[in-house]
Order: structure tokens, then C-alpha cells, then sequence
């Protein structure tokens, strides 16, 4: 905020000029000494300043950009495939060459927990990234336009509330024959959009009223131009910051739903998949249920972070 | 959205049939109301006025008055709901916008009439460079590209007197100082070179000094370019200073309407009077202002007949019940008062 004050004052150059007589005098005109074009602030570059100094963030960008490499390029951390499995090493112990052991199968399972970065972290992106679209489309018509068309989203929206996430998951799910990546994800989004056109359109709600709207009505602009350069923009912010956190959540449902055996279903690598083979045997290998467990957790508490860090920094009031 | 539907629209708008003798903007018996919860408020009740090339015309009110509204209405820029237009015309060269349909008064806004308010801070974009939102109304009016649109805004910049506006031009509009942001607003406005510009309290929310300079800024700009200016405003000192015919406004109707030197010298609705009264000017050093007396009326419970009465020195039995209609005094004047003349010149 301080550069903010500073650009200010160095702009402050029109008080100068003499006080209102009937005669009004030529204004004054001095070169400014502003910042150079290009070091300017903007809600973005200020919340970037903050966000590079804050631990939280770098601790959570650090765990996030981890999980995406390893879900790109799960190669670059171990070059055993998590297929080739041997039944004579089956649930043997983590040892110095095999540092999380292996599973039943007697499959690899540090390839595996790497592997199973990979469906996790596409079923949290993807499922986000629709269930956004949907929020931006729909509370946008709903939000902006208002009406009767406003009314209906509003209760159905009421209406998907009452279904709680993982119940409704279930039942969706057992009535669905095959159990892949893009049925979870279709259920999730499903079951996910409401919360994000909430608060999507209760933001454009407020962004509407501003005078910049009406200035770009009054200069001609169409509603779709309003929508999305001036509302899209400015009321975009809590979507963010929620998604940053839902991916989170998201991830921690899919593995849920295959734990309880309506997600996803072998011979599909997920750590959902993973801890839910351990539950039988916990006592006996511990280990198949500790890494999988732990790179969910990992993984979940990289992603709620971020939208933590990002709130703090987007949040004008914060500061 | 391809750049040729824009400009089909604004082709459309170039077909209407436009009356080159017919007055710039001429508002006609303007009826809107807001239709609340609480009941409906007639916040414009038959406001009639016109305005010619060239010319400026002040719209002078309290706040709630209606001045605002009726320019709401004339854009085309009411929320409905709850606002409603319910009676009346805004005839643009003779084509009244009121019956156009939406898509072609979207075009006219920005290229044939332009608004500016009060608040630039808060009617720029906040998240956008300055510039690339003046290049904006290009790009989407005129389908110009953006390089061509950018040099536009710069030149536009200058044009409002924005000191080094080759750099100001990728400023965001928090960096600018509140007279600096209405330059910016003014120049978007400007633009498409619009015929009518309207301006909702232009100066208030800024310092005494640089009020004067954005007043002066608009009388030159105005004075290139020959467009109309409505100015709305409560400052009676802006009026005198700057604009040719003025049109006060009380409880949604126009109660006073005349030359500014008239209205200045002799007012003839007691309302406008008062006004008068409540400026301090050096001639008083040493007497109390005298304030109107009462507060504005709730638009909800209009008092009956003239709706200044409970507040008017001049009132009798006959305005509690009669509402006086805007009469024409002669000499292109006009008062709502049963007792103009009395009130013109003096007699009490």
C-alpha cells in the first residue's frame, strides 16, 4: 500500500493551481516525476508483493508445484513402473531400496504413491475448473439480469445444498455402471457447483452497483462487455480463492468415494484407491496406509493454504 | 462479438431518420417512477426541457430532486426494476430514444450522447490501465485495433490537458489525482465525439482549485466541438459561471427554468429564491445566510398541491390544494408558482 500513498502524492499536481476567481487561470503544468509505465500497482501486482514475502504462501506453492510435477512428469521422481509387480515382494516393509515397500500385489509403492498424484490432482483441477465455468455462467445470467431467472437458479441451488457431497456421491455413483475418471469428476462437479455460483453471483451483486458499470453503460458498453471486462474482473476474487481451497477438498472426496469403493476402481492408480486396499490390513502393514495417506494429506494441505495465502493478499482489508 | 455486428449497429443508428432542424435534445412531459417496496416515487414528474447545440443548461436540485434521474432516463441507463419510464419523450434531433429499441440506444450511447458523474474514482475500472479503457470505447464502438485505439487514447489524454499523457496512458486509475481522473473520464466520454454530453455533478467530489480548471476544461472542450452540455449540480456558483439557461428542479418537477442571467437576476419560484438566499457571498460579510426552511419532502408522501408549500414564505390556502403547472412568463421564463410575479418582483 505504501507505493500506492507515494504514487499518489507524486500525482498531486493540479493543487497547486490558484484559488476560483472569475477568471480562470491557466493550470500549472510541470513534468511528473511519477513511477516509470510498467512499475505501476494493480489489486494483482500488489497482492504478488505480498504473496512473495509470505511463508504460508511459498510453503504452499512449493507442495502445489510438487504435486503438479510429479502428476506431469511422475518419471522424474522414480524410474520403477508401478505396474510391474511381483507377487514374492507382496506387502513387504519399507526398506533402503524400497523406501515405502510394497502393497499386496507386491507392486512398488513409492511409484505408486507418485503415480496416484496424477488422477488426483486432474480430477481437483478439472472438476474446479468446470464447476467455475458454471458458476461464472450461471451467476452471472443470475446476478446481473436478476428476475425470475434469478429466482429459479437461487432455489435450485437451495435445493443441491441439502444434498450432502459424499451421500449424494455414493448414490449417484452405485448407480453408475463403470467408475472411471470422468464419471467421479462428472458427480463432483455436479455436486460441487452450487457453493461457487453463490458466491459468484453475490459478488457480482455488489460489482454491479459500482459507478464504473453504469459509466460503461452510459458509454455504450454491452451487457456481455460488462459481464465480462468490468463484473468478470472485479468479482471474480472470492471464486479464486475458494477454488484454491475446493481443489483441496476435491481431491480429499475422490479419494473418499474410491475408500469406500464407489470411485474410482482398480486398476486405476489413486491414493484414494490406495488407502482403501490398506483398511484391512492396518495392523499388519501400517505402511499401506501411511504414504498414500500422507501424500493426500500433503497434497490437500498444500492447496488450502494457497487459497488462505491468496485470501489474505486479495482481501483489500487485510492489509 | 465480431466487430461487424458493432458496426451494423452503429450503421442502424446512422438510418434514423434524424431532423437536422429539430432541436438537439428535447425532453418532453418525462414521467419516471421507482416502484419500491414501500410504494412508488414519482421521481420525475413532467419535466419538459430542451437543449441546443452549443448551448449548456443547468439542471440545479437538492439531492433526491430528480436531476439525476431524469438524465438516467434520457441515456437509457435506469435500472427497471424498480425504475420505470411511464410517460413521456426524449426526442434526439426529432427520433425519440424512449421508443428506440435497446440495442440501438446502446449505440447511441457513447457515440451520439455521453455521461460523466461525480465519482471518477469509482467510474474507471479500477483493475484496468486508464488508457486501455479510453481505447476501449473504440475498439468496441468502432472495431478500431488496438495499436490505432491506444494512439487515439493518447491524443485524447493531451486533449484534456493530461500532462505527459505518453506515459500517463498505462497508469491505473488509483495512481491519478481526482482531477486528473476526470480528465480521463471526461475523455472517454468524449471519445466518439458524442453531441449531447451530459454531467451529473462533475466537480463535486473534487478540491475548489481543481473544480475550476475541470469547469474550464469542459466550457473549452465544449467550445471546439459545439456539442450540448447538461450539467447537473447543486453548486449555484458553477451555474453562474458557466452555463447559458438553467432548470431547477424540486420533488421531481422543474419549478424554475430560464436564462442563468435571468435566474440570477430575479428569481420567480420561491424555491429558487431560497436558494439564492442560502449561497454566501462577500455583499453579506456579517449577516446570517437564511436557510429554507423545513427539510426536502419524502417522495413517498408528496404534500398535497404544490409540494414546497410546507416550506414557502409565499404559500396560501390556494397551494395546499392547487399544484401550479410550470407557467410561461413571457421572455422565454417560466415559474411553478401561483404567485411568480409576486415572487419576481418583490411584492411581499
Amino acid at each position: 500500500m505504501s507505493d500506492f500513498r507515494q504514487a499518489e502524492a507524486v500525482t498531486e499536481t493540479e493543487t497547486v493551481a490558484p484559488p476560483v476567481t472569475e477568471e480562470v487561470e491557466e493550470e500549472v503544468q510541470k513534468p511528473i516525476e511519477g513511477p516509470p509505465p510498467g512499475a505501476t500497482t494493480s489489486l494483482w501486482s500488489d497482492a504478488w508483493k505480498e504473496l512473495r514475502t509470505s511463508p504460508l504462501f511459498l510453503v504452499s506453492l512449493g507442495l502445489v508445484v510438487l504435486f503438479i510435477v510429479m502428476a506431469i512428469a511422475p518419471q522424474l521422481f522414480t524410474s520403477t513402473d508401478p505396474r510391474a509387480c511381483s507377487l514374492s515382494n507382496s506387502l513387504e516393509r519399507p526398506s533402503s531400496e524400497h523406501w515405502f515397500g510394497f502393497d499386496l500385489q507386491g507392486c512398488d509403492y513409492y511409484a505408486r504413491s507418485i503415480y496416484g498424484a496424477r488422477i488426483s490432482m486432474a480430477i481437483g483441477v478439472t472438476v474446479i475448473g468446470f464447476a467455475a465455468i458454471l458458476a461464472v455462467i450461471l451467476g452471472s445470467i443470475s446476478g446481473y439480469y436478476g428476475g425470475w431467472l434469478d429466482s429459479v437458479i437461487a432455489r435450485l441451488t437451495d435445493i443441491w445444498f441439502a444434498i450432502p457431497t459424499i451421500l449424494g456421491g455414493i448414490v449417484i455413483l452405485s448407480l453408475l455402471g463403470e467408475r472411471g475418471f470422468f464419471q467421479v469428476s462428472f458427480v463432483l462437479v455436479i455436486l460441487g457447483w452450487p457453493t461457487m455460483l453463490r458466491l459468484y453471483r453475490s459478488s457480482v451483486l455488489s460489482v454491479k452497483e459500482m459507478d464504473y458499470v453504469e459509466a460503461a453503460r452510459a458509454l455504450g458498453a454491452s451487457d456481455f462487455r460488462i459481464l465480462l471486462k468490468h463484473i468478470l474482473p472485479n468479482a471474480i476474487t472470492p471464486v479464486i480463492i475458494y477454488a484454491a481451497i475446493s481443489i483441496g477438498v476435491i481431491i480429499a472426496a475422490e479419494a473418499a468415494l474410491s475408500f469406500l469403493g464407489v470411485g474410482l476402481q482398480l486398476p486405476a492408480i489413486s491414493w484414494g484407491l490406495m488407502i482403501s486396499g490398506a483398511q484391512t490390513r492396518i495392523l499388519q502393514a501400517p505402511h499401506l496406509l501411511l504414504f498414500p495417506g500422507l501424500f493426500l494429506s500433503l497434497a490437500v494441505f498444500g492447496f488450502i493454504l494457497m487459497g488462505d495465502a491468496l485470501r489474505d493478499a486479495l482481501d483489500p482489508k487485510g492489509r | 462479438m465480431a466487430t461487424e455486428a458493432k458496426e451494423s449497429t452503429k450503421s442502424s443508428i446512422e438510418e434514423l431518420e434524424f431532423n437536422p432542424h429539430a432541436p438537439l435534445l428535447e425532453v418532453d412531459d418525462l414521467h419516471v417512477e421507482f416502484r419500491t417496496r414501500a410504494g412508488v416515487v414519482k421521481a420525475n414528474d413532467g419535466v419538459t426541457y430542451s437543449l441546443g447545440e452549443g448551448e449548456t443548461m443547468a439542471i440545479v436540485g437538492e439531492s433526491g430532486s430528480g436531476k439525476t434521474v431524469s438524465a438516467q432516463a434520457v441515456m437509457g441507463i435506469i435500472d427497471s426494476p424498480p425504475g420505470y419510464i411511464t410517460k413521456g419523450a426524449a426526442r434526439f434531433r426529432g427520433v425519440d430514444l424512449l421508443a428506440l429499441p435497446e440495442d440501438e440506444r446502446r449505440a447511441f450511447r457513447g457515440e451520439k450522447m455521453a455521461m460523466i458523474f461525480q465519482d471518477a474514482l469509482s467510474a474507471l475500472n479500477p483493475l484496468f490501465r486508464v488508457g486501455w479503457q479510453i481505447a476501449e470505447m473504440y475498439r468496441q464502438h468502432r472495431g478500431t485495433s488496438k495499436t490505432e485505439a491506444r494512439k487515439k487514447a493518447i491524443e485524447l489524454l493531451d486533449r484534456v490537458r493530461i500532462p505527459a499523457a505518453k506515459e500517463r496512458v498505462d497508469s491505473y486509475p488509483h495512481e491519478f489525482s481526482g482531477g486528473m481522473r476526470q480528465r480521463a473520464m471526461i475523455a472517454m466520454a468524449l471519445a466518439l465525439d458524442p453531441e449531447v454530453l451530459i454531467a451529473d455533478e462533475p466537480t463535486t467530489a473534487l478540491d475548489v482549485t481543481v473544480q475550476a480548471q475541470i469547469m474550464k476544461l469542459l466550457a473549452d472542450l465544449q467550445a471546439e466541438t459545439g456539442m450540448g452540455m447538461i450539467l447537473i449540480t447543486h453548486d449555484l456558483a458553477v451555474v453562474a459561471e458557466v452555463t447559458d439557461r438553467a432548470a431547477v428542479m424540486y420533488a421531481g418537477r422543474i419549478v424554475e427554468q430560464g436564462t442563468t442571467k435571468q435566474i440570477f437576476r430575479a428569481s420567480y419560484h420561491p424555491y429558487t429564491l431560497g436558494l439564492m438566499n442560502s449561497i454566501a457571498s462577500p455583499e453579506q460579510k456579517g449577516t446570517k445566510l437564511i436557510p429554507i426552511p423545513g427539510s426536502p419532502p419524502d417522495l413517498l408522501h408528496l404534500p398535497s398541491g404544490c409540494p414546497f408549500h410546507p416550506r414557502c414564505v409565499y404559500a396560501q390556502d390556494i397551494c395546499s390544494v392547487d399544484r401550479p403547472p410550470l407557467r410561461d412568463l413571457g421572455d422565454n421564463r417560466k415559474s411553478a408558482c401561483h404567485f411568480a410575479e409576486e415572487v419576481g418582483t418583490g411584492a411581499k
